[in-house]
């Protein structure tokens, strides 16, 4: 069932294994250690909690049921853009839990996951301080107001356009450096 | 050494330092509870529902995690008590999917039980239903089925689980009303003992955790 780790994966069980090696094994260090691991790696995977669970000789299950108490873990990858989905509470009462909806259905992904192409990542937050502009998602470092399914649709042609102008920009130099 | 208490004025003889609540439940006085299990050290008092009024107490108390002492006057069903037990009661079921047509548990429910108890309706009538909008029916475990529209987060799986097997094969995880039971990690066949086990369906309340032949024999299980 586990598939064999990529090789950037496998780096990554390397130096997690590096760095629980360091700690100790008393149980007040597992909080910190998973942090740590988040900090670095973005993510808690799941190959990374096996070798914690063996370290610290907990159940996996139990560390997990640990992470996921706090706000601050995430067990996938974050996408490269990361949309951030504001459900405080004038957001709340302007609908965002609709605007939440129509991302996770134009994605196909749940909140908390990333599209298997790693380009996008879904997560809510709570207030992110710009109310009057509610419902508000910030995708990245981008604000975006006044949300509407809608406009859902113009900003992923706008990455899709700038995806496709990329490509073509790295085409365009690649066939300048190779002249025929 | 034995020694005498007082239950709604009725006198009681009981084993000093039991919990309160085992002593009234072995007396066929019936507290409404669903998180205490016997033999537990430290009691989880996480249900709220086995409040007690003790004479000298300012205020309600948990009746699984206090011990009996000489002379103590306990009363079950001052309005306080049941004012507590009735907020606790509709908060549980406000996220428990009633259908006691298809459920397993059918006359053992503890929750039937404890509604008829308090007087109260098993629908919640001043929260309403809160749907965590999780995924109903969990099928990631290689034998268990859990259903967390049904959970009510109770923990004796927990409890036994760890009591067996000296570690967790399962857990809680998440917070608030996303909260529900996790097998994250053990879902290779060979590893785990749940197969054999099983111990955490036997004493689930609620039927929240099945076995897929069980699963299979509901009523719910075999329609779809």
């Amino acid at each position: 069932m586990s598939k064999t780790p990529l090789p950037d994966d496998k780096a990554m069980l390397d130096d997690i294994a590096a760095i629980v090696e360091k700690t100790g094994c008393e149980r007040k260090n597992l909080i910190p250690v998973l942090q740590n691991i988040q900090d670095r790696f973005l993510y808690l995977s799941e190959d990374a909690i096996k070798i914690l669970s063996g370290h610290f000789g907990l159940s996996s299950c139990e560390i997990y049921g640990v992470a996921t108490f706090y706000n601050q873990f995430r067990f996938n990858p974050p996408g490269k853009h990361q949309v951030k989905i504001c459900l405080g509470t004038a957001c709340h009462v302007k609908g965002g839990d609709i605007i939440l909806e129509n991302f996770e259905r134009k994605l196909k992904i749940k909140t908390g996951h990333t599209t298997e192409d790693r380009e996008f990542s879904i997560d809510k937050v709570a207030c992110i301080g710009c109310c009057a502009l509610a419902p508000a998602v910030v995708i990245d470092e981008k604000t975006h107001a006044h949300m509407t399914p809608t406009k859902i649709e113009g900003i992923f042609l706008g990455y899709e356009i700038e995806k496709e102008m990329k490509i073509r920009e790295e085409k365009k130099r690649d066939d300048k450096d190779t002249p025929a | 050494m034995m020694i005498i208490i007082s239950v709604d004025d009725k006198e009681i003889q009981a084993e000093e330092g039991t919990s309160l609540l085992k002593v009234c439940l072995d007396n066929g006085i019936y507290i409404p509870n669903l998180c205490y299990m016997e033999g537990m050290e430290t009691p989880p008092s996480s249900c709220r529902l086995c409040f007690v009024d003790i004479d000298g107490e300012k205020n309600p108390v948990p009746s699984c995690s206090v011990k009996v002492r000489e002379g103590m006057k306990v009363f079950t069903n001052t309005p306080r008590v049941r004012g507590l037990q009735w907020s606790a009661f509709e908060l549980i079921m406000s996220n428990h999917r009633i259908d006691c047509g298809s459920c397993l548990s059918r006359k053992a429910c503890p929750l039937i039980k404890i509604s008829r108890h308090l007087k109260i309706r098993l629908k919640p009538f001043r929260v309403g239903h809160i749907n965590s909008g999780n995924e109903d029916i969990v099928e990631d475990h290689p034998c268990l089925i859990y259903d967390i529209t049904k959970c009510v987060r109770c923990g004796k799986c927990l409890h036994i689980c760890e009591k067996i097997h000296g570690r967790l094969y399962l857990t809680f995880a998440g917070r608030g009303v996303d909260m529900g039971i996790s097998f994250f990690g053990d879902s290779d066949d060979e590893t785990i003992p749940c197969a054999r086990c099983l111990a955490c369906v036997k004493i689930c309340p609620v039927s929240a955790l099945l076995s897929y032949e069980r699963y299979e024999h509901s009523p719910e299980g075999s329609s779809s």
